[in-house]
């Protein structure tokens, strides 16, 4: 993975910049030394690594500001970096950046239930949210797979998912308010317990940027009040068709379960061997469709899914009568990453999202992939809203196997696009899917990104490398030239 | 003045660049449906997106519909009807808000105007406003350059989030051609719980209360008892204050939520059924028979708790207003008689304490040149930066949203 070239000057000056930054922050929260800074040398995507220059622990706003103001005027570069659970690279550091950790900043500020909203610093995890608010029957809805890891800060660069956004939405659907620091230190804040913005939604644009324009310090996030009661079925199916169909056939319905996921053969398999869910190993796809609310909507939609279930060709179904049998439900697709692992010594979790429709010919295609590579590859899928988690298994200490497994997984993101989907549902491009980007965007489309980039940081600084796959000076994209009546851009390609 | 009509997006990326090229701003309409929210534009020409117009695909079963900016909101919800679903945001029809202007074209406003007014019903709160529906779009920014953002699938995290930019940017940054939005089901059933004779401040706990309980409620609004007179709704205005609870889905969970909150709220209260929420429902979210036509109105965006006690810091120190509350108290709809001006500084002193953000949705064009009639979010050298990212000239609306921007 090419990286901007580091600023040799930069690193040259390492010992010289710790100390300064040692006299802003607390001496603890400034790490210097070379054993320490290998605990940060990659995130969740482990195949990429590299030891920051330094790594900064900020504990309040005003360190964050005073580091990111002493970085722009050292222009040293910044990596934000919350619990490191990015899976696609968006935490690699670089040799001549200082990673700014936001580990410090984990206290949750104010729980304010009349308004339902909690405000909480950048670092506390996703899961503790929802615990603090547990007893009074309210709960934070986006659920990414890592929330007993991550953080509401990386939550927030990443605009995370989970099994339940195709309800409840995604992060960006669910925050209120934010408090920023931008390069220049400056402390900005966008939104807060209302709703709508009340200019640019910069709110709205900060959300899953992945670190790139600006620093989270404090996060008012929406609470919303935990449904009474959820229930699950699971059901097999001959082929990935049937399963589609019925999928299609919920939603048709005018159903839209809370839930509403599927596995195809490889990962039942794995699943099943793993945690023993009894789910059929004679089936082609399994379909777990989970429905919450009072008892009473439950049992009303959980008929008329069985029933659709049933239409579209299931050759086995279960539904649970108890919180027991809906977590025994729940448990294969929950361990299905793990279970993969288990499989296999190494696996490549991908994150496209298409047209549910196209589904039956990208999973075609997939097992052509399959065999043009060498490689088997395992499928997850978010049903309800088109994301597709292709796990492809290879083996590290093969030769050439990562770089096989990448391709592969490079190929089968190219067929996403080509469906008519996108590079990713919900882990983010970071440096992963970055040199895919024009597969989806035109130069234009990039450069307007870009420029978006420059209005926050015009030095480049905020982390660099990630997201785009060719990094221009601000002063070169703003440029424009209008002489005379002559048109700017006569050579502008079409779509 | 000069009307440009693009029929395409390389048409309307000519217009811009014509405009770059002879340093003449362009004012950019739809259906000229709410031309009087946000400032004056000062410009040599204005574009309409009137022919870019049609739904390019709709795929039910995907929960995405892609159409152009221009098309006609009654189209789309037509279309959206006979498969049964909907823009769960309730996009309201403020055709009735800016009578007069320019008479004749279709009162519903476009698809394109309403993301950027990125507007939203009382269902705001627990569906989201139009920036949570908007997926991507194909545009011409303010250098004539066509470019696109978002993408055509409801989840999707690739690059930036420009769509939630472009919502609610008012055609300053972009305009746009083709628009892809998130679809959803509609609820089978409506029922609404009308609790009658409340006063502002106990109508807005009984909100809470409704809120923070196990009821999912889609809608909560409190109707002083002038505004409940004036609804044309069977039930509403007889009794004094309503407070009106709305609840959606299937048929037994609708009964269920209205039989707990009849029983858990007593006092007096009646029930609507469809026709009849629905109606209450469709006034409240376009406002239109609430406030006198020559009155100034403003929107005032609040912690949801704290409604009430801002409309009283209105009233106290604005004379003459009227309100009422929508989205369980987080929207007060403000309105003041025009002769004694906006007043936005009482306006914006009145939620000082709870935070929040008041827009001046209608008032005459001089004091809307002359009023902050929205407020830049975070610091405004942000605002402007982001503006001339996208139209480093200032060709598109320029000052629609703020002076000098």
């Amino acid at each position: 993975m090419l990286m901007p070239a580091p600023d040799s000057n930069t690193i040259a000056q390492k010992a010289r910049l710790a100390a300064a930054l040692a006299e802003l922050l607390p001496p603890e929260s400034v790490i210097a030394d070379p054993i320490a800074l290998k605990a940060y040398e990659s995130d969740g995507l482990t195949a990429y690594r590299q030891a920051p220059l330094l790594v900064t622990l900020p504990r309040n706003t005003a360190e964050v500001s005073a580091v990111l103001k002493f970085c722009a005027a050292n222009q040293v570069k910044v990596v934000p970096r919350g619990a490191g659970t990015s899976l696609s690279g968006g935490a690699l550091p670089l040799a001549d950046g200082v990673v700014l950790g936001l580990g410090k900043l984990n206290k949750i500020l104010e729980i304010d239930l009349e308004n339902r909203c909690a405000v909480v610093q950048p670092g506390v995890q996703n899961l503790a949210i929802s615990n603090a608010v547990a007893a009074a029957g309210f709960y934070y809805a986006p659920d990414p797979s890592s929330q007993i890891a991550c953080t509401i800060g990386g939550n927030v660069a990443e605009n995370s998912g989970g099994v339940h956004c195709l309800k409840y939405g995604l992060t960006t659907n669910n925050l209120l308010g934010l408090e920023v620091v931008l390069i220049s230190g400056e402390v900005v804040r966008f939104g807060g317990k209302h709703l709508d913005a009340c200019g640019y939604d910069l709110l709205g644009l900060m959300t899953g940027s992945e670190g790139l324009l600006g620093v989270v310090t404090e996060v008012t996030v929406r609470l919303l009040k935990r449904p009474e009661t959820a229930r699950a079925l699971v059901a097999g199916f001959g082929s990935s068709e049937e399963a589609g169909a019925a999928v299609a056939a919920v939603i048709g319905a005018g159903i839209i379960p809370a839930g509403m996921e599927m596995m195809d053969r490889p990962a039942i398999h794995a699943a099943e061997d793993f945690v023993h869910a009894d789910y059929p190993l004679d089936a082609e796809a399994l379909l777990i469709v989970e429905l919450d609310g009072p008892g009473v909507e439950c049992d009303h939609l959980l008929l008329q899914v069985t029933e659709i279930v049933k239409a579209n060709g299931a050759t086995s179904l279960r539904v649970s009568e108890s919180e027991a049998e809906r977590l025994k439900i729940w448990a294969g697709r929950k361990a299905a990453f793990p279970a993969v692992g288990r499989i296999s010594p190494d696996y490549y979790c991908m994150d496209g999202t298409i047209p549910r429709r196209r589904l039956p010919e990208v999973l075609k295609r997939m097992a052509e992939l399959s065999q043009k590579y060498g490689l088997r590859v395992a499928n997850v899928f978010h049903a309800g809203d088109g994301n597709l988690h292709p796990l492809i298994l290879y083996d590290a200490n093969k030769p050439g196997e990562l770089e096989r497994a990448e391709h592969f997984g490079s190929d089968i993101l190219r067929l996403c696009v080509e469906v008519g989907g996108v590079l990713t549902g919900e882990h983010g491009v970071g440096v992963e899917k970055r040199d895919l980007m024009p597969e989806m965007f035109s130069e234009l489309d990039l450069n307007q990104q870009m420029r978006l980039k420059c209005a926050f940081d015009p030095d480049g600084l905020l982390n660099p490398g990630k997201v785009f796959p060719k990094l221009h000076r601000c002063a070169e994209l703003g440029r424009m030239h209008v002489r005379g009546g002559a048109l700017p851009h006569p050579e502008l390609p079409r779509f | 003045m000069e009307l440009l009509s693009p029929a395409s997006l390389e048409e309307a990326a000519d217009c811009v660049r014509s405009a770059l090229a002879d340093k003449a701003p362009l004012e950019i309409l739809g259906a000229s449906s709410k031309r009087g929210f946000g400032r004056p534009v000062d410009a040599v020409k204005q574009l309409t997106t009137a022919a870019l117009s049609g739904i390019v695909s709709y795929h039910p079963e995907e929960l995405v519909l892609v159409a152009r900016a221009g098309t006609h909101m009654d189209e789309i919800a037509a279309a959206l009807e006979e498969k049964n679903q909907f823009l769960a945001f309730e996009p309201p029809d403020f055709g009735a808000l800016y009578p007069g202007d320019d008479a004749g074209s279709n009162r519903t406003g476009t698809l394109g105007g309403i993301l950027a007014t990125n507007l939203s019903g009382p269902r705001r709160f627990k569906a989201g406003a139009a920036r949570d529906h908007f997926l991507g779009f194909t545009a011409v920014n303010g250098r004539g350059e066509i470019f696109k953002g978002g993408g055509p699938v409801v989840k999707n995290v690739t690059g930036y989030d420009l769509p939630k930019l472009l919502a609610g940017s008012f055609g300053t940054l972009a305009v746009m051609d083709e628009v892809t939005v998130k679809v959803l089901p509609r609820p089978e059933k409506t029922r609404t719980v009308l609790l009658y004779g409340l006063d502002a401040t106990a109508a807005n706990a009984a909100m809470t209360k409704a809120l923070t309980g196990s009821y999912d409620i889609s809608a909560a609004a409190f109707l002083p008892e002038i505004q409940a007179q004036a609804s044309d709704c069977d039930y509403v205005g007889a009794q004094g204050s309503v407070t009106a609870l709305r609840v959606e889905g299937s048929g037994p969970v609708v009964e269920h939520h209205c039989a707990a909150l009849r029983r858990d709220f007593g006092g007096a209260t009646e029930e609507l059924h469809s026709a009849n929420s629905i109606a209450l429902w469709r006034e409240i979210r376009d406002l239109a028979p609430f406030f006198d036509i020559d009155t100034i109105l403003w929107r005032i965006s609040v912690p949801p708790a704290h409604g009430a006690g801002v409309a009283a810091n209105c009233a106290i120190d604005i004379p003459g207003s009227n309100f009422l509350l929508d989205w369980g108290g987080g929207l007060i709809w403000l309105s003041i008689p025009a002769s004694g001006g906006a007043h936005a500084e009482q306006v914006r002193r009145a939620f000082q304490r709870c935070g929040g953000h008041a827009t001046l949705v209608r008032a005459p064009e001089a004091e809307r040149r002359k009023v902050q009639v929205f407020e830049a979010e975070g610091a405004r050298a942000l605002t402007e930066q982001v503006k001339l990212s996208f139209d480093p000239e200032r060709m598109l609306n320029p000052g629609r949203m703020f002076e000098g921007i």
